[in-house]
């Protein structure tokens, strides 16, 4: 039923070298370009029916009527899940035991929070006749007004925004620093509301067997998922069987299974055979997350030597009617730049939207645009370049915690990245180049971070009598590469060719390799591979020491060495032995060890842990039309250990991308009136397309960070985005002399003011 | 009534019942032929996963009716590769790491293939870009893409330049 996923090696002509630091091609690349890699609505076991959601048009209210009659009589539907016709639940979908529960709608009430929440499941014999029988249904509602923006209610302050952060951070006083500053600024900006829209739709395909669940569904947290699903329908965890060995991209709303995702299993319970449920694209702006609007002031104060006296960063964002998720926008004032006094805190409101989530760079995102901004519009204040003022004020240690950096080689990004940029030309004052076609031409930049990161992860490593290897850990693999890049780490802590290892990963009977979310999941992952090699390699080591026919009797554990399918002695490397000899001697099949993964407590406590990157953008815009053209971004990131640096450039030209897309493309609109989102597609939600993306330059610098983790890796999945939409952003002041401070920055918010 | 179409799907003829006349291209490859290479991200037109080539004209399959292309001569991303040989395209989209998650490229490359038949880009990265803007990629591999569709493009245009010398 279900294609074994078999990883094709590379072909010799697309091989560069081998392991970490290598930049080998996509190790599922064949699987991808041949269509073969299986994403889950591909599949399609025996039996199988088609479910699709009848989700609300109101925001707020509740059903009043579905015609369950009409969508059962067309040819083909099967049954229709409504509140009253449902598999039970074993628990409350609106129960909350832990922060990262969010509460779902599962049918649980005729009740409606948000547009777009599911309110019924048409199940058929084909999608064609389960589209049409959700049509059929033809609700009615008893509707309510809707509560819409960031002034549709009384504001409070959030328990934790983020990840549980404190809500509110001071260090020094603010005011005496705005009092005493020779130069302030005071500005609003204003972010939309965004949704991760990965190309692949949520989707699942589920089959049970008793009280045993089969289901494939991209997950960006497998363990995770199985918990949940497990608690919801009171079933153990080994009972259920996840295959997610690809995502069609995820960015944060595959991180937790989704509500959808759930009812997908309820039907195929309701039905008692295997049910295929995938997301249509409006179905994809409510139940599954999205990045929160907010409205950020932030107020600097700088001394006579532009150095900043204060910071003060307020974020008000929205949270849902029924949970809560607060976007830590604040936070991005943290860490990057010294100032004696610095203040972030947090408001919000409830609306009724579905429950905001992690977007890629949940938080630091949307706070960077806006602090970017500022420190732009500050060094104007200051008459200072806007690098030369970054550089100024470049936080020597961590300056609200005074922890040193494990490593931050800034400075660095900084300076090569200006020298590839060309910045020293710039002119100060804007609105002074126009190109041959007369249009205005402008740079800025912005600074990148990102917290590095660590979560839990566990893996099993093998050794076989023929010398090859085996690696197993539940890592997902959404695009970053984690095939490839986890597989090259495999080999080197097996100490054997990447060929010679078999790399398992995608499925939830696999060691638990954490989420694959907050840039940690190679270096998560990466660290319990690393470990359970080493330790499989000491068990073999321990064969080899202690037999007397060896080369290596009595070297001791710690006096060999692993490399390339041998051990060999370290005070004589001419004395070794393959794995496989040593294996068969001792008359074994295979020998396994395991391994995890998880941040060090004393190195947290005693380092402040942060990638960084400098980026640089050009634009130019048409003075009589306004039409904003990204013409060419520069980017350098410092992010400790890099696995592969051909995957490493797509993450972060990725992210440039999402940046660039910030300030330019991405908001969700909603109707005021109606609560509902007006552009929930592809074509009015704008996503940057090919002919938008400028010629990108992307640069890394070595940093090796003994701290973050035994393998130095500070992640690349979102460090991207940060940076790069202040700097946009800040090349459209640039060419312009137009400060825009609601994004996306349109057309008409230039020509309005010219 | 119950219809039926025939179609040539990567070199096979295929004769297909068709009792339901609502059946689109894009859900008659996956759900009914097995080709589920061919990818659904929107179902309406706007993201270009579902990107086949009918009768050598690439085509979103997710707005045509299969029962308005009896007879017609379709390529799907299955039908690239002969054997272990991969499609020139396809060998570049790895090479220049077009892609991430993966859920764009069959577009992609069926789009790519179609542009280059167009005769319309040919080794000028601008109209490239331009010829490649019906398909979305949210990894944003665009830079991987273009650099890919380019060096095919110069392939070809060298192995043309050779055999007029």
């Amino acid at each position: 039923m279900t294609p074994e996923i078999r990883l094709t090696e590379s072909p010799a002509h697309l091989r560069h070298g081998a392991n970490i630091g290598q930049p080998l091609t996509r190790r599922d690349g064949i699987l991808k370009v041949t269509g073969k890699a299986p994403y889950a609505a591909d599949r399609h076991p025996r039996g199988m029916l088609y479910a699709v959601l009848a989700v609300s048009s109101i925001a707020r209210g509740r059903v009043t009527f579905l015609d369950v009659a009409a969508a059962k009589s067309h040819p083909g539907v099967v049954d229709v899940m409504t509140p009253t016709h449902k598999p039970p639940l074993a628990e409350d979908p609106d129960a909350k035991t832990n922060p990262f529960m969010f509460r779902m709608e599962l049918l649980q009430s005729d009740a409606v929070r948000y547009a777009n929440q599911p309110i019924a499941v048409v199940i058929a014999q084909t999608l064609e006749a389960a589209t049409e029988g959700a049509a059929l249904l033809t609700p009615t509602y008893e509707t309510l007004s809707a509560r819409v923006g960031l002034d549709a209610d009384e504001s409070f302050v959030p328990p934790a925004v983020g990840p549980g952060h404190p809500p509110i951070v001071e260090h020094g006083d603010v005011e005496a620093g705005l009092a005493a500053a020779a130069k302030a600024i005071d500005a609003s900006y204003e972010t939309p509301a965004q949704y991760h829209n990965a190309m692949e739709p949520h989707a699942i395909v589920a089959s049970w067997d008793g009280d045993k669940l089969s289901i494939d569904t991209p997950s960006q947290g497998l363990a995770w998922a199985q918990g949940r699903i497990a608690g919801l329908f009171g079933i153990p965890v080994e009972n259920i069987h996840i295959r997610s060995p690809f995502l069609g991209g995820g960015f944060g709303s595959k991180g937790l299974i989704s509500g959808p995702q759930i009812l997908g299993i309820m039907a195929a319970r309701l039905v008692g055979r295997p049910v295929k449920l995938v997301l249509r694209r409006e179905h994809m702006y409510g139940p599954v997350g999205h990045r929160a609007p907010t409205r950020q002031r932030l107020r600097l104060g700088t001394d006579g030597n532009g150095l900043l006296t204060a910071l003060e960063h307020h974020a008000k964002t929205v949270t849902s009617s029924f949970d809560d998720f607060y976007e830590s926008a604040a936070d991005a004032s943290h860490t990057l730049y010294a100032s004696r006094a610095i203040r972030t805190s947090h408001e919000a409101v409830r609306v009724d939207t579905g429950t905001p989530l992690f977007m890629r760079a949940p938080g630091e995102a949307t706070g960077s645009i806006a602090l970017e901004s500022a420190i732009d519009e500050m060094a104007w204040a200051c008459g200072i370049d806007p690098l030369q003022f970054r550089i100024r004020n470049d936080a020597e240690v961590e300056p609200i915690s005074g922890k040193p950096f494990s490593s931050k080689a800034l400075r660095e990004c900084y300076t090569k990245g200006a020298e590839r940029f060309g910045w020293w030309e710039r002119p100060l004052s804007p609105r002074q180049v126009r190109d041959e076609n007369g249009f205005l031409v402008g740079w800025g930049m912005g600074t990148a971070t990102f917290p590095a990161l660590m979560f839990q992860a566990n893996a099993r490593a093998v050794l076989r009598a023929d010398g090859s290897g085996v690696m197993e850990t539940g890592a997902h693999d959404m695009g970053q590469g984690a095939w490839t890049a986890l597989a090259q780490i495999a080999a080197d802590g097996l100490g054997l060719d990447i060929d010679r290892v078999e790399f398992k990963a995608g499925t939830s009977d696999l060691p638990d390799a954490g989420i694959a979310g907050g840039s940690a999941h190679t270096a998560t992952a990466g660290v319990a591979i690393h470990n359970a090699g080493a330790a499989v390699i000491a068990k073999l080591a321990d064969l080899a020491t202690r037999d007397q026919r060896s080369p290596l009797f009595g070297a001791g554990n710690a006096g060999v060495i692993a490399r390339n399918g041998r051990l060999h002695r370290r005070d004589d490397e001419t004395r070794c032995e393959s794995y496989a000899d040593i294996l068969r001697r001792a008359g074994l099949a295979e020998i396994e060890a395991t391994g995890g993964g998880a941040a060090d407590p004393v190195a947290q406590a005693d380092y402040a842990m942060h990638a960084h990157g400098a980026v640089f953008a050009e634009v130019k815009v048409d003075p009589d039309l306004g039409q904003i053209r990204v013409t060419r971004m520069v980017g350098a990131f410092a992010a400790g250990r890099i696995i592969n640096p051909k995957l490493v450039r797509s993450q972060l030209f990725g992210g440039m991308i999402w940046g660039m897309s910030f300030a330019l493309h991405e908001e969700a609109v909603m109707d005021r009136r109606s609560g509902r989102i007006m552009n929930p597609n592809l074509a009015e939600y704008h996503v940057p397309v090919n002919a938008d993306v400028p010629s990108l330059d992307v640069l890394t610098v070595d940093e090796h960070d003994p701290h973050v983790n035994p393998l130095g890796i500070k992640g690349v999945g979102e460090i991207g985005i940060t940076g790069s939409a202040g700097a946009v952003a800040n090349a459209v002041w640039h060419a312009t002399g137009v400060r825009v401070r609601r994004f996306p920055i349109r057309i008409s918010d230039l020509l309005m003011a010219g | 009534m119950i219809n039926s179409i025939s179609l040539t799907v990567n070199g096979v003829r295929r004769d297909i019942a068709l009792p339901d006349p609502r059946v689109t291209l894009l859900d008659l490859l996956r759900e009914q032929l097995d080709l589920t290479g061919t990818k659904k991200g929107c179902d309406r037109g706007q993201c270009g996963a579902c990107t086949i080539l009918v009768n050598g004209r690439r085509i979103n399959s997710c707005l045509a009716l299969a029962i308005s292309h009896n007879g017609a001569d379709i390529t799907t991303i299955e039908g690239l590769a002969q054997g272990e040989k991969l499609h020139p395209l396809q060998a570049a989209f790895i090479e220049h790491d077009g892609f991430q998650c993966g859920f764009c490229t069959p577009g992609q490359i069926m789009s790519a293939l179609g542009l280059i038949n167009e005769g319309q880009a040919g080794c000028d990265p601008e109209r490239i870009r331009e010829g490649m803007s019906g398909n979305l990629c949210r990894c944003s591999a665009y830079a991987g893409i273009t650099e890919a569709v380019l060096d095919v493009q110069r392939t070809l245009a060298a192995e043309k330049e050779r055999r007029v010398a």
